[in-house]
């Protein structure tokens, strides 16, 4: 690891005019410190973000919930409005990462991991997020599981985080001292010709909260399934939140992201448009995740991502609305 | 001294002697010995897959303070050619693999030696790599041998007639990936210079073998090669043999006259330390419309690196496992730009029982026949390769009380036939083999002043339960409670023995250790030193294998294609079993693994850099505790004077070979869909 | 360089540390204290489990500047004295191990995982344990024993 220099934040502006100096955020560290052993990231200079007064999750007068960046994935997804209300998120926590992994990670450094692309995590290869302009060795090599949807000639990685795949189905906003409200989808950003951006902030833009809406009934009845290789402990393959409320056998509020699929927690918009107003039936299920993967443009090796997606859509939206 | 009423310690569920140390973390593996004044170093690798080195640049790396050294050809001392070029390290500027070791940086504190690794400049001239195994590769060819030393092809009648002469034929062709060991420590050294001699505490299975190899490598006396490894994290075989980073500690702490250590990256244990070949293997089973096997080919092709041949005996395993008038088994090798492969868990009989045994199950569902029955039609009177008896061989009694165990009477065959809300529910089951081996090993024996007995062995407890199994046997052989043995092991100044490896540790060294202790008790008094060389030259011809079966239900997610595995069950045949606790923990380590290879693992070939590049643990799966719901194992009695003063065959092998032939055996219950191609991903059964 | 306060299983230690320590080296390199393994070093097994400031976390992904002031327990603080903890216990009998390389990381993360429990109010079933300690990789295979050791302690 490359030598840095270390320093706590006194408080979220010091630490925003750190950050625009070039400075990077340290909050729990399970990614970034990763990274700095593999040399992915070698910052000069670490501001520990995580002792700033970001830690509370707090029931907002209008029925949502703003929940500090500094709240660590465990706490988060044990909180028993989040289980109650919005059990898509409390899901999605926990079928991320692992016990002690959830107890240092924080809400906003979920948020902001990076890929978890072979290549991009092996600084003897090429890799256009790494090193803008080298190449994309996973077009042509190992990509059986990246992006199938959104994807760019530049790259084809996937976000990583179970969370944010539950905050877009949820509508949810994130909060960014100096910047205002960014609502989700919107933090993230598709690679297009620059992939090393993996979101629309700017350099000293740092993540204070994150507010849910007040739950309405589909977010009551929300779920989270994901598949991955093994049954638990490892990022998805495939992942989808949905929330769904239904007004006699009809489908009224529906709100579906996709994770494992694309650069960014995918909100499914064609498919909820097309399960609006329709019967809660098989049949409308299939045909909405039809809709939203007719854009998939699969590469070699990942084509089964497709049907993998439609299934497990239909699998979940059946389960919900039974 | 012998009590009339003392109770054998030999068959007794007894917890591991080391249990304290271990889970109080009083037990120090070779990375952690307090030792004053250690640097630390740090291995650079090659980033391309071969070629030369053109320049190395290391000055960077030198001007970083607390750095003691960088080494590479340019400056490392000369070694002996030992035949293992995995070994030969710092010799040329040549490369033969990508992620070989091309340099090494010593310094003061792991921080510093991990920075400098990454600041030493290389230059390469790469050439063109091949690492690719592929059917019909035009650089196969015939390995004079296959590992050991078992004969590369055995032919017996004529297959092709005998294929033309069955009923019903099964030609299929099947593949099984490439494996990492993996063990939880990561190979780790930490050398000593002292007066000229050497001293490593290594993470090795064997420290006698470690020893003599690394005395060649330096041109040393072996006696003033000293190799210790009182506990070691795993090897399941990658820790068989020294491995770079032994060879890189001993040369780096010669160059900075201190005590230097290394402990390898996970990264670096997907190059440098052996993995399990991938492979390719025709099967073809011809039977009579009644299941009688009529003829068994077996073509193995497998890969093996430009500086060591390693061939693995994948057929060996169909040589004497089921009757048959044609039989031809053959292995062919393709030398290619990677790293070298070598033993993983019981190399041969695992992928090769792995073919075996779907085909068998395929047979079964050609002939509709249970396929327990099939292969109890096609049990051998004798060993069918070698035309000799077989000391005790239980597969039947495995196959026949794991049935009852499980539950497999009255199962219907038709795949794809039962349903559980969104899951396919099947069942499978395999046959599993392994040789039972005996290698000469010394034990010393000595009586103590407090009126206990100390045993020395140079043994290796890898996880195994070895040191526990041997005072065991040591204390029945004394006559004592084991309380009164003190067992000593993992350090190779106590003499030639037997590597933990091949399912032979406990025989080979319980062997010896039973010579010492009664000798001992002959003589009344004082130390004696034991030797089995000439009873292992002596035993008999007979053919000696432990036989068992696995049992395994599976649940397949319709919409995902997740596959689960709600039951697994492994009956053994094993003769004498040492200690039921740690063997069915044995048991169930091998199976989990078998698992493993059948739905999680699998190195990923780079092809356009030519490194395995799922090369961490994230990306590599291993099973997690929620892959592993209710697994069991059992043995049947089987009583074997012909094996050792035990009457125990090796058990730590046996529990994976066969195991991921039942699942998939089970997935194409469930399903319809067979897999032969390993591991058994989703995206084989999503629809 | 930069020094911290640390109290490690009930003692104090101030240290001048690099600060591209981690938690985890500081513990094996600095302090001698080798129970907490180093399986991966990327927070991919588990090895290196500790409970830091009372939660179950990987020593391994904690720079050590980061938790000044932290309270830590090693596997090597377990146990009171010469009686071991029950888990130690449980994990002695139920032959919870083999190689003992990621034992360390499963005690601890047991540890953490039980007040987890205990403070959501579940009930810990075979099921409930295996997910719950899916973090700490066994290669040897040794899962169903550590389930029925930690079952064991938790009823």
């Amino acid at each position: 690891m490359k030598a840095f220099a270390y320093e706590r934040a006194a408080d979220a502006a010091g630490a925003a005019a750190a950050g625009a100096h070039g400075a990077t955020y340290l909050a729990g560290g399970t990614n970034l410190v990763d990274l700095m052993k593999l040399g992915v990231e070698t910052p000069d200079r670490l501001v520990d973000v995580a002792g700033l007064p970001h830690d509370a999750i707090e029931e907002l007068s209008g029925g949502g919930l703003r929940i500090g960046a500094a709240v660590s994935n465990a706490d988060l997804a044990l909180h028993p409005v989040v289980r109650e209300r919005y059990p898509v998120l409390s899901q999605a926590l926990l079928a991320g990462a692992s016990g002690q992994l959830r107890n240092l990670a924080t809400v906003g450094g979920n948020l902001l991991q990076r890929t978890r692309c072979s290549y991009f995590q092996d600084v003897t290869k090429p890799c256009n997020k790494r090193r803008p302009g080298s190449g994309c060795p996973a077009r042509e090599g190992e990509h059986h599981n990246l992006a199938i949807l959104g994807q760019s000639e530049h790259c084809v990685a996937t976000h990583p985080s179970d969370m944010a795949v539950a905050l877009t189905a949820l509508g949810a906003t994130v909060h960014v001292h100096g910047k205002g409200a960014v609502p989700m989808p919107g933090l993230h950003r598709l690679p297009g010709e620059h992939p090393e951006r993996d979101t629309n902030l700017a350099p000293g833009d740092l993540i204070t909260a994150i507010e849910l809406p007040s739950p309405d009934a589909a977010a009551v009845r929300s779920a989270y399934r994901k598949v991955r290789e093994r049954a638990s402990y490892s990022f998805a393959i495939v992942s989808v939140a949905a929330a769904v409320s239904l007004r006699d056998g009809v489908i009224d509020e529906c709100r579906i992201a996709l994770g494992g699929v694309a650069h960014v927690p995918w909100r499914a918009t064609e498919a909820e448009a097309a399960l609006k107003g329709a019967a809660a039936s098989e049949q409308s299920f299939t045909a909405a995740a039809g809709a939203e993967l007719a854009h998939a443009q699969p590469l070699r090796d990942n084509a089964y991502k497709v049907p993998l997606t439609r299934n497990v859509l239909v699998s979940l939206l059946s389960e919900l609305c039974a | 001294m012998t009590g009339t009423t003392l109770t054998p310690a030999v068959g007794a569920p007894l917890s591991r002697i080391e249990g304290r140390e271990k889970v109080t973390g009083e037990a120090r593996y070779a990375y952690e010995q307090p030792i004053e004044g250690v640097a630390y170093a740090v291995a650079v690798t090659s980033t391309v897959a071969t070629g030369e080195i053109t320049r190395i640049d290391a000055s960077r790396a030198l001007a970083l303070r607390g750095v003691l050294a960088v080494i590479s050809h340019e400056n490392a001392p000369r070694l002996a050619e030992v035949g293992d070029g995995e070994l030969m390290l710092f010799q040329s500027p040549k490369v033969a693999y990508r992620g070989q070791i091309v340099a090494g940086v010593v310094a003061e504190s792991l921080q510093t030696a991990q920075e400098a690794a990454a600041a030493v400049a290389l230059d390469y001239d790469a050439a063109p790599h091949d690492v690719e195994l592929r059917p019909g590769h035009p650089r196969f060819y015939k390995p004079e041998k296959v590992n050991p030393s078992f004969p590369t092809d055995v032919a017996h009648g004529d297959l092709d007639a005998g294929l033309a002469a069955a009923d019903v034929v099964v030609d299929a062709t099947y593949t099984t990936q490439p494996i990492h060991n993996n063990p939880m420590e990561p190979h780790a050294s930490l050398a000593l210079w002292e007066d000229g001699g050497l001293t490593l505490y290594d993470a090795i299975q064997g420290t006698w073998r470690a020893h003599n190899d690394i005395a060649e490598l330096f041109e040393l006396d072996p006696e003033r090669v000293r190799v210790i490894s009182h506990h070691v994290g795993g090897g399941f075989g990658s820790k068989g043999t020294p491995r770079p980073q032994a060879v890189l500690a001993a040369i780096a702490a010669r160059i900075v006259e201190r005590p230097v250590k290394i402990a390898l990256t996970r990264r670096q244990l997907f190059s440098m330390v052996g993995y399990r070949t991938p492979t390719i293997q025709r099967m073809r089973l011809g039977a009579a419309r009644d299941g009688r096997l009529r003829a068994i080919g077996h073509d193995a092709f497998e890969q093996t690196s430009t500086i060591r041949e390693f061939a693995e005996q994948t057929t060996i395993a169909t040589r004497h496992m089921y009757a048959a008038p044609d039989r031809l088994t053959t292995h062919r090798l393709v030398a290619l730009d990677v790293p070298t492969p070598s033993w993983m868990r019981a190399p041969g009989e695992c992928p090769g029982m792995f073919a075996l045994e779907s085909a068998m199950d395929e047979l079964a569902v050609a002939c509709e026949i249970d396929p327990i029955e099939l292969r109890i039609a096609n049990e051998p009177a004798e060993d069918p390769e070698k035309g000799i008896p077989f000391s005790s061989r239980s597969l039947v009694a495995c196959l026949r009380e794991g049935a009852e165990r499980f539950g497999w009477t009255g199962r219907d065959p038709t795949p794809g036939a039962r349903r559980d809300g969104r899951w396919l529910v099947g069942t499978g089951v395999a046959a599993s083999t392994y040789p039972t081996y005996r290698s000469p090993s010394q034990a010393t024996a000595r009586i103590d002043a407090d009126g206990g007995f100390t045993v020395q062995i140079a043994a290796a407890d890898i996880g195994t339960g070895a040191r526990t199994a041997l005072t065991q046997i040591a204390a029945d052989a004394l006559g004592v409670d084991a309380e009164r043995v003190r067992m000593e092991i993992g350090d190779s100044r106590f003499g030639q023995a037997a590597l933990a490896g091949g399912s032979m540790g406990t025989a080979s060294w319980g062997s010896a250790v039973v010579k010492a202790c009664k000798a001992l008790l002959d003589q009344g008094e004082g130390e004696v030193i034991a030797d089995t060389a000439k009873e292992v030259k002596a035993l008999s011809k007979l053919s000696r294998h432990a036989f068992g079966a696995q049992f395994v239900e599976v649940r397949v997610d319709t919409a995902s294609g997740e596959v689960r595995l709600p039951r697994v069950l492994g009956v053994f045949g094993v003769g004498r079993v040492i200690n039921p606790k740690t063997a069915r923990s044995q048991f169930i380590g091998g199976m989990t693994m078998g698992i493993s290879m059948a739905l999680h693992e699998e190195s990923v070939m780079d092809r356009e850099f030519g490194d395995y590049l799922n090369h961490d643990l994230a990306q590599y799966h291993v099973p997690v505790s929620a892959d592993i719901q209710e697994i069991d194992a059992a043995w049947v009695e089987e009583h074997d004077d012909e094996l050792n003063p035990m009457g125990s065959k090796g058990i730590g092998e046996i529990g994976i070979v066969g195991t991921a032939a039942a699942v998939a055996n089970a997935v194409f219950h469930a399903t319809g869909t067979r897999v032969r191609d390993l591991p058994i991903r989703l995206d084989r059964l999503v629809s | 360089m930069a020094e911290i306060a640390l109290r490690i299983n009930g003692e104090e230690h101030r240290l001048e540390i690099d600060v591209r320590t981690t938690l985890l080296d500081l513990l094996r390199e600095n302090l001698g204290l080798t129970g907490a393994k180093k399986g991966c070093d990327h927070g991919q097994c588990g090895a290196c489990t500790v409970l830091l400031d009372g939660r179950r976390a990987n020593a391994c992904l904690a720079l050590a500047v980061a938790h000044d002031g932290a309270e830590i327990v090693t596997v090597e603080g377990l146990a009171a004295g010469d009686d071991l903890h029950p888990l130690q216990a449980a994990f002695v009998e139920h032959d919870a191990f083999q190689c003992g390389y990621c034992t360390p990381g499963q005690l601890c993360s047991a540890a953490g995982m039980l007040a987890e429990a205990e403070a959501e109010g579940v009930t810990l079933d075979a099921a409930e344990i295996r997910e719950r300690m899916s973090g700490n990789l066994c290669r040897c295979g040794a899962y169903p024993n550590i389930v029925a050791a930690i079952a064991d302690v938790a009823s």
